[in-house]
């Protein structure tokens, strides 16, 4: 017998008894206070990104004066680093910015969605050194259950819920941002 | 109402002084309690260890002993919670299952059924640090437990807040374990003394005179701490202040 | 009292530990200037006082039980270790009290998950198919082992086929569980974790101490040591932020170069065949998404049904382990990226067989957050290497037996049973429970050690009979020898190593109530 039906037989033959229902998620409600996209930038600086808003022309240039090397995937935004599907992950290490738009927010956790169709090359979005994430914000779920019913979860091979930049504090309890991914995470709210 | 008093097999031997609290305490609210003579043990011992086949014999003079009694009282809510949830070795008649459902430790006795308003005669001036004793809280409920949402509320703290000159002190990790454990403590003695010497510190630190607990068995290994670190603590069961003990 | 601790100057709760109050220890801060405390960071500075070499774990022999009690010592005996351990993982479950306290559906959110997690336990083979189909369907191959050592041929069968000889990998308790790093290093492939705590337990040739934190029980200048002597960093430099740049640094060329990737999953979704990773460094993301191979180990306990599900276990996962709202990464799997190729190993390794055990199937529920870790006051006294087993902690204790039941026989009596293990569990594991009943199991086999056994058989004899035990502790001294007989009456007097004996009774209960006719007659 192939280990899978090994398994599955086991597991079959040692099924828990007793009924065990699927239960129905309810909705709990969350009180942004009518102003979502304050919400969402209080929970995302909790997390350490930081927000900026205004003209998307004008972000690199305000956020990171001294970045050289900018990867941009959003068309209003000019970068100087083509990618495409066949660029290697390897060939992004350099990059100083990556500028992507995110699939949707979600106020509850501050946090955004970064799809494989938006990021090209998944890489990118850790590899560079600083991330900015254009986000609209109309585009704002207020909580985690409505985020997870969207429908990128059933069509994305690769998405991710980026919450403020790479972290790790596995040293003593203190608090570092970079650890092996971006050193920051900007969300940017274009004003036209 | 036919009460019985169990006095825990360590508390008759270490602590008689809480047992006749209990009894005297008992009697200013008109319960006259029997003490079934042949009584010694809950099985607890063993049962802490796994071993309920070696308790079953004492599981089964416990129930013969109280048997036919509406209450059984007694004043350590850890020995409670071994008869009500784990007294299992026994084999379950009716009788076995009316004598577990029927005990309850002191504290649940006097405030959910007693429903006592006042302890006129008591008066404790001085700063206390309680202790929950983590089955008399996880496992019966005295409290609520710091690790769930939940209103808060605690038996024992509204029973020693009707005493005349209680100030209770707050003490950090407030219903974090001692260390005892029961067997706990013996065959891990590293971290039990750790445990035991962190609380006491605990109690010392939010400027408490007098621990008191309704559980004696925690405060037995607690004042073995404290004596071994020269803390100045002193430990009483919640029976002797409520019966009116002023020091 | 019981309506809140103690607090401190600072507002937060009072440190049991005082001495290791520090001033700015340069953690990251907000554009106000303010702390964050999100991720694994703890809520205020802390400071460890003078130098100690780091104590090392259990000592493990072929034939004997781990004696956790003795590595505990040792660990205890070297205390600005064990402060910090304590204070640093007590502040863990702070940070979780208030994201607790912040949700009002908390409990429900947990009734909810461990529903879910029940009820896909209980329909497990309907659910593993629908994850292999799916995950089939979106391009992603599947593989099956039914233990450790099956999982280990797989991983290196698939390596191979792509002559892959240089590995990274983000943390995974399951690889952990199979010893694959040690398996692969034997067939000669280079295996660098990426996440930094685990990389610094690689470093050091130590297991994780924590499933969430693996170097939680090092301290700075342990790992100065690890790094110099490993990564060839300062010696003398055991700034935090310069450890953690100089392993940044030093790894990032090897997650360029690597020709595969693996990670773990810490939920798979039998709706749509995903997998979903979450950490906070995004050491996985880089794992899976740079080279070209990625390879994930799911044990099948990790299933959920739908999608939606996530919306429930999002929400408490990263609350219960760490006090944060969420990772800062979550990821979700559904297919290989574009060039790339995905493989999923679904593990068994004892997992169907403890389905079928009903007291402690539910310990499949497991989400591995660690909650229960963080709250164990054992285990926060003894660190994680104390246990020495996969699996430390409250959770430890209760899957450690199920893998080698002699070795770990003495891990279900590290525990008090105070039950905060279980009340903190987001999935609402019966953990103390099964803890007290894994005694009764290993009793009724005679794996508690005889004296053990011999001792309560003597003690249950004497109990049961009141002419017995009333003869016995009739005089004081004799009174010591049985009385009670789990606190005096053990062979290595170990009550006395760090506390006083109670005082011998001068008249029990009993006899006063006999003397007195319970009071009633009171002596002149």
């Amino acid at each position: 017998m192939s280990s899978r039906d090994t398994i599955l037989s086991a597991v079959r033959a040692n099924r828990p008894a007793g009924p065990h229902p699927l239960p129905e998620l309810p909705i709990f409600p969350l009180d942004d206070s009518g102003d979502r996209v304050a919400f969402f930038r209080q929970s995302l600086e909790g997390m350490g990104g930081r927000s900026w808003i205004g003209k998307a022309v004008d972000a690199v240039g305000a956020l990171f004066p001294q970045a050289k090397v900018i990867a941009s995937l959003v068309p209003e935004i000019a970068g100087n680093r083509d990618m495409t599907a066949e660029t290697r992950p390897r060939d992004l290490a350099d990059i100083d910015v990556a500028v992507v738009r995110a699939a949707f927010g979600v106020a509850e956790t501050g946090s955004v969605l970064l799809i494989d169709q938006a990021l090209v090359v998944n890489a990118v979005a850790y590899l560079a050194q600083h991330l900015l994430v254009v986000l609209e914000p109309w585009n704002i779920m207020l909580t985690m259950k409505e985020a997870y019913q969207r429908p990128e979860f059933h069509q994305q091979r690769y998405a991710s819920f980026h919450t403020g930049p790479s972290a790790t504090a596995d040293i003593e309890g203190i608090l570092i941002h970079g650890a092996q991914g971006v050193r920051s995470l900007t969300v940017l709210f274009p004003e036209s | 109402m036919r009460v019985a008093l169990f006095v825990p097999c360590y508390m008759d031997a270490f602590e008689p002084e809480v047992g006749i609290a209990t009894l005297n305490l008992l009697r200013r609210f008109g319960v006259d309690p029997e003490y079934p003579f042949d009584q010694t043990c809950c099985g607890q011992p063993m049962v802490n260890s796994g071993c309920h086949d070696e308790a079953k014999a004492t599981e089964e003079l416990f129930v013969r002993n109280f048997t036919g009694f509406d209450h059984i009282v007694v004043p350590s809510g850890s020995c409670v919670h071994q008869i009500r949830c784990h007294m299992t070795a026994v084999e379950q008649t009716e009788a076995v299952q009316q004598v577990r459902q029927r005990t309850c430790d002191l504290v649940e006795f006097l405030h959910d059924v007693l429903k006592v308003d006042g302890f006129p005669w008591a008066e404790f001036s001085h700063k206390v640090s309680y202790h929950n004793n983590c089955n008399a809280l996880r496992g019966i409920f005295h409290g609520s437990m710091s690790e769930r949402r939940e209103a808060s509320y605690s038996k024992p703290l509204s029973l020693l807040r009707m005493v005349k000159g209680v100030t209770l002190v707050e003490k950090a990790r407030p219903d974090e374990c001692c260390g005892f454990g029961g067997a706990f403590s013996v065959f891990e003695p590293a971290v039990s003394v750790k445990m035991g010497q962190d609380k006491v510190r605990d109690h010392a630190a939010a400027g408490a005179d007098y621990v008191v607990s309704a559980d004696s068995s925690c405060m037995l290994h607690q004042k073995g701490c404290a004596d071994r670190l020269g803390l100045p603590l002193r430990f009483r069961h919640i029976a002797q202040i409520l019966n009116g003990d002023r020091a | 009292m019981s309506e809140g601790p103690r607090l401190d100057s600072d507002g937060l709760p009072a440190l049991l530990h005082r001495e290791l109050r520090a001033g700015d220890d340069g953690g990251a801060r907000d554009s106000l200037g303010g702390r964050l405390t999100h991720g694994e960071a703890t809520s205020r500075p802390l400071r460890p006082p003078t130098p100690e070499p780091q104590p090392r774990g259990a000592v493990l022999h072929r034939h004997r039980p781990v004696d956790h009690d003795e590595a505990a010592q040792r660990f205890i005996d070297a205390p600005r270790h064990e402060k910090m351990h304590d204070e640093r993982l007590w502040d863990l479950r702070q940070k979780r009290d208030r994201q607790m306290h912040a949700i009002p559906e908390w409990e429900a959110l947990r009734d909810l998950a461990s529903t879910v997690k029940q009820h896909t336990l209980a329909h497990l083979d309907e659910y593993l198919e629908q994850f292999e189909a799916q995950a089939v369907a979106n391009g992603i191959h599947v593989h099956w082992a039914r233990d450790g050592a099956e999982h280990n041929t797989v991983v290196h069968g698939i390596l191979a086929d792509h002559g892959a000889r240089r590995l990274i990998k983000s943390k995974s308790m399951l690889t952990e569980e199979t010893g694959l790093r040690h398996y692969l290093a034997g067939v000669g492939i280079e295996v660098v974790e990426t996440d930094l705590g685990e990389r610094i337990q690689q470093l050091d040739d130590e297991a994780p101490s924590h499933i969430v934190v693996p170097a939680v029980h090092k301290l700075r200048s342990d790992v100065a040591e690890v790094f110099a002597r490993t990564l060839g960093t300062d010696p003398g430099n055991d700034d935090v932020h310069y450890l953690a740049e100089q392993q940044r640094e030093k790894t990032r060329p090897v997650i360029l170069e690597a020709d595969a990737g693996m990670t773990g999953a810490n939920f798979a979704v039998a709706e749509t065949g995903t997998f979903v990773v979450c950490t906070n460094e995004g050491n996985a993301d880089l794992s899976a998404n740079v080279p070209p191979l990625h390879i994930a180990s799911i044990g099948i306990e990790k299933l959920i049904p739908r999608i939606a599900d996530l919306g429930v276990f999002i929400r408490l996962l990263s609350r219960s382990a760490l006090g944060s709202p969420i990772t800062q990464y979550t990821s979700h799997f559904r297919g290989p990226r574009h060039g790339g190729e995905m493989h999923v190993v679904l593990v068994d390794n004892g997992r169907s067989a403890r389905l079928g055990e009903p007291q402690f199937w539910q310990s499949l529920k497991c989400i591995r957050c660690g909650a229960c870790m963080n709250t164990c006051p054992v285990y926060r006294r003894s660190g994680g290497l104390s246990y020495g087993a996969t699996y430390s902690g409250p959770i430890g204790l209760i899957l450690d037996p199920t893998f080698d039941r002699r070795r770990y026989s003495t891990l279900p009596f590290a525990s008090t049973l105070n039950g905060s293990c279980t009340n903190v569990c987001p999935v609402k594991i019966n953990i103390h429970e099964q803890i007290f009943a894994w005694r009764k199991v290993l009793a009724k086999s005679h794996d508690i050690g005889t004296a053990k056994q011999g001792l309560m058989k003597a003690a249950g004899a004497i109990l049961a009979h009141p002419a017995l035990y009333r003869a016995a502790i009739a005089a004081a001294d004799s009174a010591l020898k049985v009385l009670p007989a789990f606190l005096v009456a053990n062979p290595l007097n170990s009550w006395t190593r760090g506390r006083d004996m109670p005082a011998p009774p001068r008249e029990t209960f009993h006899q006063w109530h006999h003397r007195t006719d319970g009071g009633r007659k009171q002596a002149p």
